[in-house]
Formats: C-alpha cells, sequence, structure tokens
C-alpha cells in the first residue's frame, strides 16, 4: 500500500516535472510547478515530516506560485496573448542532465547502507519546534534577518527607476476600453 | 519505498530542473527550474532525516525552504527590473557582463 502510494506521488511529481520545463506556455509551467510542489507536500507527509508538508503547501503552492503567477503576467509582452518561453538545444541539457542523473544514481547505487527501510518512529513537530528553538535558535534568527534583508533588497530592486528610460505612460496600459478595442486587438495581434 | 529510491527520485527531479535550466531561456522560466531543483534538495533532506532518524533533516528542509523564498523575492525583484530597462526577459539579450 505504502509502495504504490510512493510510487504514484513519484510518477506524478515527475511527470509534472517534465511538464514544467517541457510546456511551452509559461502560466502552464507554472501551475505544473504548482503539482510537482503539492506532490512532494505528499511525499513529505509519506516520510513522517506533517508539519514540513504542511509548510510547503502554506509557503510554496500558496505563496511563490502565486508570486510566480502575478511575475510572469507582469513580464508578459503586450503584442501576444501566450506567454511563450523559447527552448533553445534542448540535445545539450539532455546530455547534461541525463549524465548529472546517470553519475548520482551509480553513486547511490554504489553505496552501502543505503537499502534500509523506514524506521517506525517518526519526528514529530514538537521535536522539530524544540530543535528550532532551542539547539539551533541563533541560525533561526540569523534566518530572519536574512528574509527580512531580502525583501527590504527586492523591494529596492524593483523600485529602482532608470533615468535614461523611457517611461510608458499608465494612461497607454489602462485605456482598454471597448471604442479602442479595435485598434487595440490591430496593434497586439502581428501576423 | 526504501531510502534510495527516494535519493533516485529526488537526484531524477533535480536532473529535470538541469535540464530546463540549460534549454530556457526565459527569466521566469529559469526561476521555475531553480525552484524545481531546491525542491529535490528538500527531498532528500526530509528522507535522510527519516531514514537515518533525528530531528536535523527537517530542520535542514525548513532553514532551505526560507531560503528558497528569500532567492524567489530577490529573483523576481531582477526579472522586474529587466522587464522594466528591455520590455523583454529573455535571458540571452542581457550580455552586457560578456564583453
Amino acid at each position: 500500500m505504502e509502495t504504490v502510494g510512493f510510487a504514484f506521488a513519484a510518477a506524478c511529481a515527475l511527470l509534472s516535472a517534465i511538464f514544467v520545463v517541457r510546456s511551452s506556455n509559461l502560466i502552464h509551467a507554472v501551475l505544473w510547478l504548482g503539482v510537482t510542489l503539492l506532490t512532494t507536500a505528499g511525499l513529505y507527509a509519506m516520510l513522517g515530516a506533517s508539519f514540513l508538508a504542511g509548510v510547503q503547501v502554506l509557503v510554496y503552492v500558496g505563496g511563490v506560485i502565486t508570486l510566480m503567477i502575478f511575475g510572469v503576467m507582469i513580464t508578459r509582452r503586450h503584442d501576444g496573448l501566450v506567454v511563450q518561453a523559447d527552448s533553445g538545444n534542448p540535445a545539450r541539457g539532455m546530455f547534461v542532465a541525463g549524465a548529472f542523473f546517470g553519475i548520482v544514481a551509480a553513486a547511490i547505487r554504489l553505496t552501502d547502507g543505503l537499502d534500509v527501510a523506514i524506521t517506525p518512529d517518526a519526528v514529530s513537530p514538537a521535536d522539530l519546534g524544540r530543535a528550532l528553538f532551542r539547539e539551533q535558535v541563533l541560525a533561526f534568527e540569523v534566518l530572519s534577518l536574512l528574509l527580512l534583508g531580502a525583501i527590504v533588497g527586492a523591494i529596492v530592486i524593483a523600485r529602482r527607476r532608470d533615468p535614461g528610460a523611457p517611461r510608458r505612460e499608465p494612461l497607454e496600459m489602462s485605456a482598454r476600453t471597448p471604442e479602442r478595442a479595435p485598434e487595440i486587438v490591430a496593434s497586439e495581434v502581428r501576423p | 519505498m526504501t531510502l534510495s529510491t527516494c535519493l533516485l527520485l529526488a537526484t531524477a527531479l533535480f536532473a529535470v530542473g538541469i535540464y530546463g535550466l540549460l534549454t530556457r531561456r526565459q527569466a521566469m522560466a529559469v526561476l521555475l527550474c531553480i525552484e524545481l531543483m531546491a525542491n529535490a534538495a528538500n527531498l532528500c533532506f526530509v528522507a535522510f532525516s527519516r531514514f537515518r532518524g533525528g530531528v536535523t533533516g527537517q530542520v535542514f528542509a525548513a532553514f532551505s525552504i526560507a531560503l528558497t523564498v528569500a532567492e524567489v523575492a530577490v529573483g523576481l525583484a531582477i526579472v522586474i527590473l529587466l522587464y522594466r530597462s528591455r520590455g523583454d526577459t529573455r535571458l540571452d539579450l542581457a550580455s552586457e557582463m560578456k564583453e
């Protein structure tokens, strides 16, 4: 039963990961990444990390995927409706990824003691909390500082305006009234 | 379900991420592939924590999740800056550092 569940989750994760890197519509790729992260949360739950499974769903699927969708929508070009993700040179990527997988899989196969079955005692969320806030409390605080710095830095980077760059008029972006629809469509759909 | 199958799955996910990283040209798609690879690494941490016992693996995974979120925030800001200064986020256009 457990093996079947694991095989199913693993197949889902792998397939959706392949869709993430192959789908030509970027929004679809983001949604497939959401499927991958959800199945990974299921795998965490199977591996006894229930707290991390919850964190994965909350932070990744709830936060990061939403942020990514916003990012794709903000940075899409306005001359087409579908965001194309150009794939160039698939043979080289296939070779490097295959070589990486082959080397690491061979190393995993050759290492002794990795075929252990699951141990009955799972780490409880209480244990995790004790470890986070007792032994690792310094690292935890440093991490919170790093998050704060990263978010302030992200705001600073995204706000900076290049004085030489021509500013797009806000009116031009928002003036999508029904009367202007024919000319907007004519300018957006190019052969 | 043994430790080696979990590690093999994580390796496969990471390899898929490498493939995407090398073939994609859109900055947002590259960010997605980095997410995929970080996710595979987290899976390794959790698997080691489960099969070897001990809480350290899960602590590492929690820290790694937070780090990835910070990285996504900064990455998105850079992508938006790229879009604002060029009007396009194809990475082969951003080649000033080459010269």
